[in-house]
C-alpha cells in the first residue's frame, strides 16, 4: 500500500506539468531550491570562493608583512582577528589562506573521486578478477597511513603545489573506490543495466551513463567530508615543510603554527580553525541537498 | 513460414563453489516467423536464461543459436551489434529494468542514439511516435520511471524494445510483476504490436493461462531441459508428459465447481546443481517406472510435431 | 457463541503522506462467520493489506491513521483495546501469514525455536512442553520434526511457507489473515501450500480471511468473497454468487482479464484506464473513469452498498431508478 503511495504519488500532477519539456538540470535546480539549507550551503560557499577571489582588495594588510611591534595582538579594531606572532595581520592571513585552502581541498579531491570513482566503477562493473586486482591495490593504498602516504608521493614527486594536492588526491583514492564499487555491485544486477547491453551499449557508455550517476549519492556525501580532510591533511603535509613554504598563508598551516601559543594567544588557531569548520558544514550541508536534487525519486 | 530463430543444443552451467549449476541443459527449438514460442516452467528451470542465451546477454556454455540461419553465439563484436538491432528483449521487472536517474523519452530513445539513428532532434519525434505506439502520451516524455505505475513503466521497456524495429523479441515474463487489469492490457498491446509489426516472439513465464493465451506452440521446462513440446491446443488437450499434466492441474482456475483431479507432486525442485540422473523428473513423478532413474529418456516425436520426453509415453 | 466472529463496520484508515492525505481504506464493512473462509481480493493499492494490518492493530503510525470505524472480534472492539490487551490477542488469537517467508522468519534462529518461542509468548508452557508441541506442528505441516534444529535458509520456499503456517497455527488461533501466501511460489508448490492450508483450516476449525490478487486462488480455498476497489468492498457475496452471477463492472471486468485456459481461444478484454490514483481518487464511484457503463450520477455520487440474499454490491447500476439489468 505504502509503495504504491508513493509511486503513485506525482502521478496528478504529470497532467499539468507533462505539457512542457524541462532539461533535466532545470529540475535538479528546481527541487535544490527548495531545499532551504542547501541553499544557505551553497551561499557560503560561493561567499567564500568570491573571498578568495577577491582576497587583494578585502585585506587592510599585506598578508606577509611582519610588523615586530605589533606581535601577538588582540584582535582590536585595527586588527579584526588580532596579529601573529611576527606580528602579521591574521584577518588578512586568513582570507587569503582561503585561496590556498579551498584550491587544494577542492582539486585534491577533484582527484580522488573522479579515480577513485572510475576505478570502483569499473571493478564493480567487470567483478572477476579485475575487481579483485583494484580492490586489493586499493587496500594497500588503506593500510598505510594516509599522511604516511601522502608524504611518501610528495617526497618521490618532489614538494609542490601541484604535487601536495596529488599526493592528498590518491591518499584519498580507495575511500572513493570503495564506495562506489559497493554501489556499482548492485546498480549492475539491475536489469536496466542488461537492457542497455541488450540494445548494443558498450561498457564505457554503460559505465559513463548507467553505473556512475546511479553511484552519486555516495560521491558526493564521501567528497563533501573529504575536501575538509583534504585541507586537514594539505596542512599537515605543509607543517612537516612538504607542503605550502612559509609564509604563504594557509589555513591548514596557520593552525598548526598556532598551537605555540595557543595559551597566550588562542585566537590564533581559533580563527583558521573556524575558516575550516564553516568550509566542512557549508559543505556538508549543500553536499546533502545537492544528493537529494539529484535523486529524481526524492522530487516533491 | 520460414524458420527465424533456432536453438541448438544450448547448454549454460554457471560455475558456483559447491560445483556447477545446469541451468540449461541441451535445449534446441525453433520459431517461425510471426509465430511466438511459449517457455513456461517453474522457477530455476531455466527458462530465463534460456531467454537470455537468445539475445546474448549471457554467453552459451556450448550450442548454436542460429537467427535467420546465422550463429549469433559465435558473432564477434560488430556483427553482434547489428544483430542486436533484429534481436531484442522486454524484461520482467518494470522497476529496475528501467534506470531511475534518466527521464523516460531518453530511456526509450537510447538505442536510437547508440546506433547513431538521426539527430538529436529526429530522434525526439522518433521517441513520440514509439510511446504514442505502445499507448503512452508524448507528454510523459520528461517523467521518470518512479512517477509512472507499473503498466506504464512497461510500456517504457516495451518501446525501447521497438525502437530499433527488430524482428524477433524476447519477452521476459512482461506480465508477471503486473496487476491483472493492467496485465490484460499489455498482453493485447503485445499481440497487437505482434500483428502490426511482423513480431516473432518468445514468451517466457510461468503462468499457463498466460502462455496459453498468446503463444503458437509452447515448450515445457524442467530442471533445464525441455520435457514436451507441442502446439498450444494439443499442449493443453493431449498433455502427455507427467510434469505438463501436474503443471496444468496445479493452475487454480477462477471458476466454479471446476475441481478437475488435483495431482499433488511430493517435494520440490532437486538442485540444479546435482540434478538427478535418468529423467530429472523422476524423483517427483507420480508415474515413475524403474528405467527413469537410470536412463535419460530422448524427446521424441509423439505425431505431428507433438514432442516429448518420456519413457512411459513410449512404453519403453 | 452464535454471530459472526469478526465485524467489520465503517471502517476508515489514512495514511497522511507530505504529499496529502491517502484514503486507503474507506468505510468499509464486512462479517466473518466462525469456520468460514472469506476471499479478500483486489488489485494493488485497493487497500486490502491495510485492512488486514487494521484487524492485527498494525497499521504502521505515523503515517496512518485509524480514522474510524469498529473491529469487532468475539465481542470486543479491537480497535478500542488497549496495547497489552492487543498483545496477547495477536499472535494468540488472530495470527497473520506474510507473503514472503524468507522476510517473515528470523534468519539465525533455527525454525523449532522460532515456533516453540510463538507458542511460549502466548501460552504457560514449559520449555520442553513448548519444544514438544512445536515438533508436532512440524509433523502436521508435513516437515519431519527431525529438521527442528535447521534454518530457514535450509528450506525451500514452499517449506518455509509451512513453516510460517506451523508458526501462525501453534497457538491454535480463531482467526488466521493470510496475506497473499502463496503468491511467492511456484504454481506446484502453490498447490501444495492450498491443499495443506485448506485441511489445516478444516482441522483446527480456523476461520480465515485469505487475501489475494488471484482469483483462481479464491475459487479454491474461500467460502465467500470480497471485491475491493480503491479502499472500498465493491461486492461480496458467497463464492456461488460472486463467480456465477458477478454483478459489479468492476468484478466482472476482473473475471474477463484473465486469459481462460479451458478455452480454445480465448479473447481477453482488459479494464480500461490506469488503476486509480490514491492521493486523488475520482469522484464519486471510484471506478466510473474505467466503467464501461458509467452513468451521470457516477461521477457525482458514491453509491450506497445494496445488499439481496447476502449479495452485496456497490452501484448505481442497482440502486433504485437505475438499470437493474446486469446484462
Amino acid at each position: 500500500m505504502n509503495s504504491a503511495g508513493r509511486s503513485y504519488s506525482t502521478l496528478a500532477a504529470c497532467g499539468v506539468a507533462g505539457e512542457k519539456r524541462r532539461s533535466p538540470w532545470w529540475e535538479v535546480w528546481r527541487r535544490l531550491r527548495r531545499n532551504r539549507a542547501a541553499l544557505v550551503g551553497m551561499g557560503v560557499i560561493i561567499m567564500l570562493v568570491m573571498v578568495a577571489i577577491l582576497a587583494p582588495v578585502l585585506t587592510p594588510y599585506d598578508p606577509n608583512k611582519t610588523d615586530m611591534k605589533a606581535r601577538l595582538q588582540r584582535p582590536s579594531l585595527s586588527h579584526p582577528l588580532g596579529t601573529d606572532n611576527f606580528g602579521r595581520d591574521m584577518f588578512s592571513r586568513v582570507l587569503y589562506g582561503s585561496r590556498i585552502s579551498l584550491y587544494v581541498g577542492f582539486v585534491a579531491v577533484g582527484i580522488g573521486a573522479i579515480f577513485g570513482g572510475v576505478l570502483g566503477a569499473v571493478g564493480g562493473y567487470y567483478g572477476g578478477r579485475l575487481d579483485n586486482f583494484i580492490m586489493r591495490c586499493m587496500d594497500v593504498l588503506l593500510a598505510i597511513p594516509q599522511i604516511i602516504l601522502a608524504i611518501a608521493i610528495v617526497g618521490a614527486l618532489g614538494t609542490s603545489l601541484v604535487n601536495l594536492m596529488i599526493a592528498v588526491g590518491i591518499s584519498q583514492l580507495p575511500r572513493y573506490a570503495r564506495v562506489v564499487r559497493a554501489s556499482a555491485l548492485t546498480v549492475r544486477g539491475q536489469e536496466f543495466v542488461e537492457a542497455a547491453r541488450a540494445v548494443g551499449a558498450r561498457d564505457v557508455r554503460i559505465i559513463v551513463e548507467n553505473i556512475l550517476p546511479n553511484c552519486m549519492a555516495p560521491i558526493i556525501v564521501q567528497s563533501t567530508l573529504g575536501v575538509a580532510q583534504a585541507i586537514l591533511s594539505a596542512a599537515a603535509l605543509s607543517f612537516l615543510g612538504l607542503g605550502i613554504q612559509p609564509p604563504t598563508p594557509e589555513w591548514g598551516s596557520m593552525l598548526s603554527a598556532g598551537r605555540q601559543f595557543l595559551r597566550q594567544a588562542p585566537y590564533l588557531s581559533f580563527f583558521p580553525g573556524l575558516a575550516i569548520s564553516i568550509v566542512v558544514l557549508a559543505l556538508n550541508i549543500f553536499g546533502d541537498g545537492l544528493r537529494d536534487s539529484l535523486d529524481p525519486k526524492l522530487r516533491q | 513460414m520460414p524458420e527465424l530463430v533456432k536453438a541448438e543444443n544450448l547448454v549454460k552451467h554457471f560455475p558456483v563453489a559447491a560445483g556447477r549449476v545446469h541451468a540449461v541443459d541441451d535445449v534446441s527449438f525453433s520459431i517461425m516467423e510471426g509465430e511466438t514460442l511459449g517457455l513456461v516452467g517453474e522457477s530455476g528451470c531455466g527458462k530465463s536464461t534460456t531467454g537470455r542465451l537468445l539475445v546474448r546477454l549471457i554467453e552459451a556454455t556450448s550450442g548454436r543459436i542460429l537467427y535467420r540461419g546465422r550463429d549469433i553465439a559465435s558473432m564477434n563484436g560488430r556483427e553482434l551489434r547489428q544483430a542486436r538491432r533484429q534481436v531484442q528483449i522486454i524484461f520482467q521487472d518494470p522497476f529496475s529494468s528501467l534506470d531511475p536517474r534518466k527521464c523516460i523519452g531518453e530511456t526509450i530513445g537510447k538505442p536510437l542514439e547508440i546506433f547513431g539513428v538521426g539527430s538529436g532532434r529526429e530522434r525526439e519525434g522518433m521517441v513520440d511516435v514509439l510511446m504514442e505506439k505502445v499507448g503512452l502520451s508524448p507528454r510523459l516524455y520528461y517523467k521518470y520511471p518512479h512517477e509512472l505505475d507499473g503498466g506504464r513503466r512497461q510500456r517504457v521497456g516495451i518501446a525501447r524494445a521497438l525502437s530499433l524495429s527488430p524482428d524477433f523479441i524476447v519477452c521476459d515474463e512482461p506480465v508477471s510483476s503486473l496487476d491483472v487489469s493492467i496485465q490484460a492490457q499489455i498482453l493485447n498491446l503485445l499481440q497487437e504490436l505482434q500483428e502490426r509489426e511482423k513480431l516473432t516472439y518468445l514468451f517466457v513465464s510461468h503462468d499457463l493461462s498466460v502462455v496459453k493465451h498468446i503463444s503458437n506452440r509452447i515448450a515445457v521446462m524442467y530442471l533445464g531441459k525441455i520435457v514436451e513440446s507441442a502446439s498450444s491446443p494439443d499442449l493443453f488437450h493431449d498433455t502427455l508428459h507427467p510434469y505438463s499434466q501436474a503443471l496444468l492441474a496445479a493452475v487454480p482456475i477462477p471458476k466454479l465447481n471446476r475441481r478437475r483431479e488435483r495431482i499433488i507432486l511430493e517435494g520440490g525442485v532437486p538442485s540444479p546443481i546435482a540434478p538427478p540422473p535418468g529423467c530429472r523428473f523422476h524423483t517427483r513423478c507420480p508415474q515413475r517406472m524403474d528405467i527413469c532413474a537410470s536412463e535419460e529418456p530422448r524427446l521424441v516425436d509423439a505425431g505431428g510435431g507433438h514432442l516429448v520426453a518420456c519413457h512411459r509415453v513410449f512404453g519403453a | 457463541m452464535n454471530g459472526p466472529l469478526l465485524e467489520v463496520s465503517d471502517l476508515s484508515v489514512v495514511y497522511r503522506t507530505y504529499e496529502g492525505t491517502v484514503a486507503a481504506v474507506n468505510g468499509l464493512g464486512f462479517s466473518l462467520h466462525r469456520g468460514r473462509t472469506l476471499g479478500l481480493v483486489g488489485e494493488s493499492g485497493a487497500g486490502k493489506t491495510t485492512t488486514a494490518l487494521s484487524i492485527m492493530g498494525l497499521v504502521p503510525s505515523p503515517p496512518g491513521v485509524v480514522e474510524s470505524g469498529r473491529i469487532i472480534f468475539d465481542g470486543q472492539d479491537l480497535l478500542r483495546l488497549p496495547e497489552r490487551e492487543m498483545k496477547r490477542i495477536r499472535g494468540n488469537r488472530i495470527s497473520m501469514i506474510f507473503q514472503d517467508p524468507m522476510t517473515s522468519l528470523n534468519p539465525v534462529l533455527t525454525v523449532g525455536l522460532q515456533i516453540s518461542e510463538a507458542l511460549a509468548a502466548h501460552q504457560d508452557l514449559s520449555e520442553a512442553e513448548a519444544e514438544r508441541r512445536a515438533a508436532e506442528m512440524l509433523e502436521r505441516v508435513q516437515i519431519p520434526a527431525a529438521r527442528y534444529r535447521e534454518y530457514p535458509h535450509e528450506f525451500s520456499g514452499g517449506m518455509r511457507q509451512r513453516v510460517v503456517i506451523a508458526m501462525a497455527l501453534a497457538c491454535n488461533p480463531s482467526l488466521i489473515i493470510a496475506d497473499e501466501p502463496t503468491t511467492a511460489l511456484d504454481v506446484t508448490i502453490q498447490a501444495q501450500v492450498l491443499e495443506l492450508m485448506k485441511s489445516l483450516k478444516e482441522e483446527f476449525a480456523t476461520s480465515m480471511i485469505m487475501i489475494t490478487h488471484d482469483l483462481g486462488v479464491v475459487g479454491e480455498v474461500c467460502d465467500n468473497v470480497a471485491v475491493m476497489y480503491a479502499g472500498r468492498i465493491v461486492e461480496t457475496g458467497s463464492l456461488e454468487q460472486v463467480f456465477s452471477d458477478a454483478l459489479h463492472p468492476y468484478t466482472r471486468g476482473l473475471f474477463r482479464c484473465i486469459p481462460d485456459i479451458e478455452e480454445e481461444l480465448s479473447v481477453i478484454r482488459p479494464i480500461e484506464g490506469l488503476m486509480p490514483e490514491p492521493l486523488d481518487l475520482p469522484s464519486g464511484c471510484a471506478f466510473h473513469p474505467r466503467c464501461p457503463r458509467c452513468m451521470e450520477i457516477c461521477r457525482t455520487r458514491v453509491p450506497e452498498a445494496i445488499e439481496r440474499d447476502g449479495h452485496g454490491v456497490m452501484c448505481h447500476l442497482f440502486s433504485e431508478g437505475g438499470g437493474g439489468d446486469h446484462a
